[in-house]
């Protein structure tokens, strides 16, 4: 009875905190500019089947690929243990399923075994990966401190899963003779031989606890993990921008500017807008899209944009990576600021402290430098590299839109090729005409 | 031969095929002009009625959109959208994979629908419906070629397939780098990168790929883009091989071993 009490206090205790951690991400990611969401659903569903459940994009590196596997599909099927846990925990019972499925459950619980040896194996190979192998992907400068440390705690939370789960169900053998069959404890439970009933019990209880209590802790700390993945890569998926690729998103006011100037006509006209004060681009996650900061949550830190973007290779300071794990740093920051209701952040200190009264003094632009921004090519292979479709390109082209539309700052050497494409309508300013080549056919 | 402009053609009352739309470098730049002149001559030698449209094209934006500078883009963009549907353009064709991608992918926003291929496109319908005949034995039989996807033809619009059957009608043998496909490394030009100087760093992007490229050990490097043939000569002649390997556009490479007439 009291472990009844004791559990459902727990459980209601980690839930509800959980829930609160979550809807105050959810706010953060709505700090981002509203995105209409277009195009088929039935693509959006097919990207979440083959991205996110089918993993499809991991594929591209099979070994990490297939330990990554085991992990996910052993966390997909213990969910069906963890809810036995549940009704346990809840009714006072013991192994509520087991009478009802019999042989079956036999094997649903022996098939969940199987799948956490392989889950230990792959945690094992990536502790190994990350501190032993020292593969240079996890080592960059952006992985120093939590990070790194972030991604090992998520690994040994995963071995105490894995552990308890098995000292309950080899100590739960033992107790009962072994009449479970569970394919994997059978082997433990003569580990327990000559244990008396009452510690057998003891142990089976610490099994099951410290399985549940992992599992609690786990919830509570997603929210300040890149392990938030679990949940996020599945929205991440069905909301990714469904236009080409290298179609970049059309500015419509500009547009509409630029028609006025050259005397077209212009749709919706009467709506004037006045150009002087609009901001263009993205200095800060309230001018990024709710997608942008949705991506920047979804990350899990693999790396594999930056181990493939082409400036990062060659040693410049840009790293994809870096850039989306940035987006996340100032949501949560402006998050954390917007909880203190603290006024000295807000634009106008007379008002209550909310999203759309925040100043900081702080922008996008303290987190990543121009040199970051500029060294881009566009060539799009951080995109393609994502396993859960971030795009890691939109928010670069968004930072350079500020920079050059809203401060008229940026590199130089593009001034002289802004000059000639506006005054020659060419790239290069030329002497010679356009068709000029034609003479020497 | 003639390469008649969409005015000249207007003039005339005659409507071309297929607009080619050469673009800055294929207009400019003197190694990017020999690929319009190769691809002119295999126009004319199967005899498609094609057009250019001469001084009244301007780039496309593409630099300056990428580079973040939304207004240079919409003036040219906006006046060439004028331009092409005054001419009632249906059908482009460039051997630019950045136009084509600006084409393609971003003028519909701004009231400019066409049907956009690149030349390595309407080359493999060329050789594959066989108005480009091959020679028998033709100048590159039997050698080592590879190929450097570009990444706006590539990666960007998944054109992986056309350039390789093109250069399968060579008869060649066709090397692949580590890197390829949708795996392909940048050159290094795109985002406007090709118009400044590269960020503080420990090597140029070129140079990465014309290593990859020169470890195939293939004579000859297949290009499809402008800028990419720049930067991968360039990273040839930095590693001083540039009279080992030769770096090529497909057109180039067509218009060479193909029947003329």
């Amino acid at each position: 009875m009291i472990q009844q009490v004791l559990f459902v206090l727990i459980a209601g205790a980690s839930l509800g905190y959980a829930v609160l951690q979550f809807l105050k991400i959810r706010r953060n990611i709505k700090l981002g500019k509203d995105e209409p969401i277009a195009g088929d659903t039935a693509e959006r569903w097919r990207n979440v089947l083959l991205i996110a459940l089918g993993q499809k994009k991991m594929f591209t590196r099979m070994i990490p690929a297939v330990l990554h596997l085991f992990i996910y599909v052993a966390f997909v099927l213990t969910q069906v243990e963890l809810l036995e846990i549940f009704v346990d925990g809840i009714s006072g019972q013991h192994r509520v399923f087991w009478p009802i499925l019999g042989g079956f459950y036999t094997f649903v619980i022996s098939f969940i075994e199987i799948l956490s040896v392989l889950a230990l194996v792959a945690t094992i190979a990536f502790l190994a990966r990350r501190n032993v192998l020292r593969v240079a992907r996890f080592h960059q400068p952006e992985m120093k401190g939590w990070p790194f440390k972030d991604a090992n705690y998520i690994l040994f939370l995963e071995v105490a899963l894995i552990f308890f789960i098995f000292l309950m169900n080899s100590a739960d053998m033992a107790r009962h003779n072994d009449e479970y069959g569970f394919v994997v404890s059978q082997f433990l439970s003569p580990i327990w031989s000559g244990t008396g009933d009452g510690l057998l019990h003891v142990l089976e209880r610490i099994g099951w606890w410290g399985h549940i209590l992992v599992v609690f802790a786990f919830l509570n700390y997603l929210p300040f993990s890149k392990h938030l993945h679990i949940i996020l890569a599945f929205p991440n998926t069905f909301y990714a921008r469904l236009a080409p690729r290298g179609e970049m998103e059309n500015m419509p006011e500009i547009m509409n500017e630029v028609k006025n100037m050259l005397g077209l006509p212009v749709e919706n006209a009467g709506a004037e807008v006045n150009m002087d004060n609009l901001e263009f681009g993205a200095n800060d996650v309230f001018s990024l899209s709710w997608k942008n900061v949705l991506d920047a949550y979804s990350c899990t830190e693999c790396g594999r944009c930056t181990s493939v973007c082409p400036a990062n290779l060659t040693g410049k300071k840009l790293s994809p990576r870096k850039i989306v794990m940035d987006i996340r740093d100032r949501a949560e920051e402006i998050g954390k600021k917007l909880d203190t209701k603290d006024t000295q952040y807000a634009k106008d200190k007379a008002q209550p402290l909310s999203a759309a009264n925040f100043e900081d003094g702080k922008s996008l632009f303290d987190y990543i430098s121009r040199e970051e921004i500029h060294a881009c090519t566009t060539c799009n292979a951080c995109v393609e590299a994502c396993p859960v479709l971030i795009n890691p390109l939109e928010p670069i082209l968004k930072l350079r839109r500020y920079e050059i539309l809203s401060l008229s700052e940026g590199p130089s050497e593009w001034l002289p090729m802004f000059n000639s494409m506006e005054n020659n309508g060419a790239v290069w300013a030329m002497s010679v005409e356009r068709e000029a080549w034609k003479n020497e056919l | 031969m003639n390469v008649f402009t969409m005015a000249e053609m207007a003039a005339e009352g005659r409507e071309p095929e297929i607009l080619f739309w050469v673009g800055c470098a294929g207009s400019f730049d003197a190694r990017a002009q020999k690929v319009t002149k190769a691809f002119c001559q295999i126009l004319d030698t199967v005899g498609m009625s094609f057009a250019i449209l001469g001084n009244e094209e301007m780039c496309t934006g593409d630099p300056a959109r990428r580079a973040g500078n939304e207004f240079v883009f919409q003036m040219l963009a906006l006046q060439n959208v004028q331009t092409l549907n005054g001419y009632n353009i249906k059908k482009i064709v460039t051997a630019c994979p950045h136009c084509f991608n600006t084409l393609k992918n971003e003028y519909p926003a701004l009231g400019g629908n066409y049907e956009v291929v690149h030349h390595s496109q309407l080359l493999q319908e060329l050789i594959n419906t066989g108005r480009v005949k091959m020679q028998e034995g033709g100048t590159f039989k039997g050698k080592k070629i590879t190929y450097h996807d570009s990444c706006y033809l590539g990666r960007v619009n998944g054109v992986y397939e056309a350039p390789r059957s093109v250069l399968a009608s060579l008869d060649a043998q066709l090397v692949e780098m580590k890197r390829c496909k949708t795996n392909g490394l940048c050159c290094g030009a795109g985002g406007a990168q090709m118009f400044k100087e590269d960020e503080p760093g420990e090597k140029r992007i070129n140079l990465e790929r014309a290593e990859e490229a020169l470890a195939t050990g293939a004579g000859i490097i297949a290009a499809n883009c402008p800028f990419c043939l720049t930067m991968m000569q360039d990273g040839v002649k930095a590693k001083d091989k540039q009279d080992e390997v030769m770096v090529y556009d497909l057109a180039e490479l067509i218009v060479d071993s193909m029947v003329k007439i």
